[in-house]
């Protein structure tokens, strides 16, 4: 048996060459708040641990031709600390933010929530909402792929071998726009999402210009619901309007029964979901806040 | 099987140990350098028993592996106290009785503290949330509640 390995990544490219080296069996190490449980649990048995919290660029937010790039590593308190990001993008900080306790907050971050691939994981639908980039880097050079392609099941993701997620690119933002996360969870905080909702709006005036929709928790994979964001688009959120959109939201849903909701309770739960998120997306659009508590 | 060496500075003093790659800073806190005051609860991040500081960011620190603390600053419960004077934050738990088997505090002390540090007026609500992370099966919380509530009280009245 060859004993595990920890190893310091000192930039992306060594990582990237530590991850070759270790033929399959490497793993990164972010805040390891699901490598390390995993691990214990015995379903990850890495070979090399390959930390990348001293690569800069992986674990900072960084402010680019009018959008963001937030390293893939960057621990969520310190994401919920940027001001600005906060105000630009309130509905992918507070949907970050909802990860775990105050501990796991200081350890947990985007690229590990999207790396791990859970169809309930908190961080996706906001960002599949913002239309975010994932920034991928491997023995084959760069690549970026829209977030919402990024995972293709329960705990799989369309990364290639020896390929690392290094950070996520959110756009310009038009003014006028906000977004909002939601998510269903039978407690107060700290659990896993019955179903998550992702809204992100373009407003002018009255009018929705743009949007888009993230659904988490109702599939094997977080969704993009373009027909919710259709029938959004050209309306005033009007009644009619947000009711198609719910109803766009549990057609697209294809949820699993269990412990935590039923087939069908998770697909009424979807549309409720979508018309909170859009009236709250709408209202910081128009420079009324809301807090998550 | 090689082991890691790590320099890092606990509670201010520089201290060095040895590792394997896959052991947690708890392990290395409590089985190598003697300090039992963090306490394995679940061992995955879900009680808040074993919460530390690490370059002053509350963790569970049995989700930190020990080689990451490399050149770290790592606070634990035992660095608290000042000698035999106890942290506010401890007489007060004390005094209002804000503890029974005791297990659970030793994280809920070092996450109070990381909360005043940043945030010197917690509404209750945020106290309350901040704590969400450490569970405690003895008390109902209110009584962990009101002393860091309480504590905060004076700490602003002393600064005054």
């Amino acid at each position: 048996m060859t004993e595990i390995q920890y190893k310091v990544a000192k930039n992306i490219k060594d990582a990237c060459i530590l991850m070759a080296a270790a033929d399959g069996k490497g793993r990164i190490l972010a805040g390891g708040t699901d490598l390390l449980v995993q691990m214990k649990a015995g379903t990850q048995a890495p070979g090399t641990i390959i930390d990348v919290k001293k690569i800069p660029e992986m674990v900072t937010i960084a402010k680019t031709k009018g959008g963001f790039r937030i390293g893939a590593a960057t621990p969520a308190a310190v994401i919920g600390e940027h001001e600005e990001l906060r105000k630009t993008w309130p509905g992918v900080v507070e949907a970050i933010n909802l990860i775990g306790s105050k501990q796991i907050q200081g350890r947990a971050s985007p690229g590990g929530n999207l790396c791990n691939a859970s169809p309930a994981a908190d961080s996706v639908p906001a960002l599949v909402a913002a239309g975010a980039t994932v920034n991928i880097q491997g023995p084959g050079g760069k690549r970026q792929v829209p977030v919402e392609q990024f995972c293709t099941g329960p705990g799989r993701t369309s990364l290639q071998k020896g390929e690392i997620v290094v950070s996520l690119s959110l756009p310009a933002r038009p003014k006028g726009s906000s977004d909002a996360y939601l998510r269903l969870i039978p407690r107060t905080e700290m659990d896993i999402a019955v179903v998550g909702c992702g809204v992100s709006l373009t407003m002018k005036g009255d009018t929705v210009v743009a949007a888009r929709v993230g659904l988490g928790a109702v599939a094997p994979t977080v969704l993009l619901v373009e027909d919710a964001a259709k029938a959004l688009v050209g309306s005033q959120l009007e009644d009619e309007a947000l009711e198609a959109a719910a109803k766009a939201c549990s057609a697209a849903c294809r949820p699993i029964d269990d412990k935590r909701g039923t087939i069908r309770y998770r697909t009424k739960i979807a549309g409720v979901l979508l018309k909170r998120a859009a009236a709250i997306a709408r209202d910081r659009a128009n420079g009324i806040s809301h807090t998550a508590h | 099987m090689a082991k890691i060496h790590v320099t890092t500075t606990i509670n201010g003093a520089p201290t060095e140990f040895l590792c394997d790659a896959n052991q947690t800073l708890l392990d290395v806190l409590r089985d190598t350098l003697g300090l039992t005051g963090s306490k394995e609860g679940c061992g995955s991040g879900d009680c808040g028993a074993c919460s530390v500081t690490v370059n002053g960011r509350l963790v569970c620190s049995c989700l930190v592996l020990a080689p990451e603390t490399e050149g770290a600053k790592v606070e634990t419960i035992e660095g608290m106290a000042d000698g035999e004077r106890l942290h506010p934050l401890q007489k007060k738990f004390v005094e209002m009785a804000a503890l029974q088997c005791g297990i659970c505090t030793p994280g809920f002390l070092v996450a109070s503290k990381a909360l005043l540090d940043r945030n010197p007026n917690p509404s209750e609500t945020e106290v309350r949330f901040w704590l969400a992370g450490n569970l405690c099966r003895c008390t109902g919380y209110d009584k962990i509640v009101s002393a860091v509530m309480e504590v905060a009280a004076e700490m602003r009245e002393t600064v005054r």
